[in-house]
């Protein structure tokens, strides 16, 4: 068997040993620091890449929480100022209806006021023609003339029992 | 010791290509140290060609030399851990130096020099002496208590530490042996089916398929060696520096 040929052995040890020191110096110093490079870049990128997503989606995530909070302030504001402005409203028609209801008291007492006024004015001056017209009718059938006090206080007597 | 031409063991002739001699030595340039040549300039081209302008989303080869770093540094990690890592560019140049040797033989016309002991006598012992420095270097004297096995009853000591040390001497035999015989009897395999294919004529055929089968088989054994090699070199790196 070639193997066992001993007169090879320096040799193939030699070269062996020059040719595995080159390999080792070369992947140590050269290849795989190569291929370690392109590995880790990748590694980092990708952790990097993913870090700069939880980022982004924990931004988007506090973006939506803050567009919430700020939907639900401005229904609660909204809810507020309608419950405010309902109340307010509600409030001013009351007294305005009031005031109104006040004016319509007041008007309808003033017009009474008045009503009576003219009233007692209308009969005051009945009593006066009455008395006249007795006083007239009386000169013409009897060709007396009564004195306007007694006409009056007959007037006023038979107005009595009118009344 | 030389063999015929057509002896299937010619294959393992080792022919000086420069003739180059110090003193009574020789130490020509063979045709062993051209293929050794050829599998360091292949495996540096394979690595520092395909990482050229490395890209983020990797090309073919460049996801193969990827591939290869990851796959033996998985390798180191799980079998020696965090503190193997020193030793990663150790266990990958055996790697891939055993991987390329034991592919390129494969190749016609080819040599084979993972099927010669000498060469893989000496992978073994480089492995061996740095195992065993990585210990001393670790442990100080205390890397002796390796050869204890732990909880073992005192009664037992004087006979089960000779047989540790034995089985620990022996691991660069065991380690050389495999290699160099599956190289050696795969490829002796392959030469003595070729040698029938001419000489049976149209039954030639059967020998050829056989080859064909065989040749399969043996890049396997080829990978497979290469990986057993590159792991039992971590899990001597493990028992050295976890001491068990």
């Amino acid at each position: 068997m070639p193997q066992f040929d001993v007169s090879t052995f320096p040799q193939q040890l030699v070269w062996l040993a020059i040719s595995f020191v080159t390999l080792y110096v070369l992947m140590t110093k050269l290849a795989l620091p190569r291929v370690g490079r392109a590995l880790e870049e990748r590694r980092q990128r990708i952790d990097g890449d993913l870090e700069k997503a939880a980022r982004l989606k924990a931004e988007a995530e506090a973006v939506i929480a803050a567009y919430e909070k700020a939907l639900a302030d401005a229904r609660h504001q909204a809810q507020l100022t309608m419950k405010e402005t309902t109340e307010r409203l509600g409030a001013e028609a009351a007294e305005r209806q009031r005031q109104a209801a006040a004016a319509i008291a007041e008007r309808t007492s003033a017009a009474e006021r008045r009503i009576a006024a003219a009233k007692a004015a209308a009969m005051a001056s009945l009593r006066d023609v009455a008395t006249d017209v007795a006083r007239a009718a009386t000169a013409r059938l009897i060709g007396t003339d009564i004195d306007a006090g007694r006409a009056g206080a007959a007037v006023d007597r038979a107005m009595q029992g009118r009344r | 010791m030389a063999v015929a031409e057509t002896s299937p063991l010619h294959q393992f002739t080792v022919e000086s290509l420069v003739p180059i001699h110090v003193g009574t030595f020789n130490l020509s340039f063979s045709n062993s140290a051209l293929f050794m040549v050829i599998a360091v300039a292949l495996i540096t081209a394979f690595l520092v060609l395909s990482t050229r302008g490395a890209r983020l989303v990797p090309t073919r080869w460049q996801s193969l030399a990827e591939l290869s770093y990851e796959f033996v540094a998985g390798m180191v990690r799980e079998n020696v851990g965090h503190e193997g890592r020193p030793y990663f560019p150790f266990v990958f140049s055996i790697f891939m130096f055993v991987l390329f040797g034991n592919l390129i033989s494969l190749i016609p016309g080819s040599f084979a020099f993972t099927a010669h002991i000498v060469v893989t006598f000496a992978l073994a012992l480089t492995v061996f002496i740095a195992v065993t420095l990585v210990g001393f270097i670790r442990h100080g004297f205390h890397f002796l208590s390796f050869f204890v096995p732990r909880g073992m009853p005192a009664l037992m000591v004087p006979l089960m530490v000779p047989i540790e040390i034995l089985s620990y001497l022996f691991r660069p035999i065991s380690l050389s042996v495999r290699l160099f015989a599956n190289m050696m009897a795969g490829h002796t395999m392959l030469l003595v089916f070729a040698g029938f294919i001419l000489s049976l004529g149209v039954f030639g055929v059967l020998p050829l398929a056989i080859d064909v089968a065989l040749i399969l088989f043996e890049v396997l054994v080829a990978v497979l060696q290469a990986y057993v090699f590159a792991i039992l070199t971590c899990l001597y790196f493990q028992d050295a520096i976890h001491l068990h």
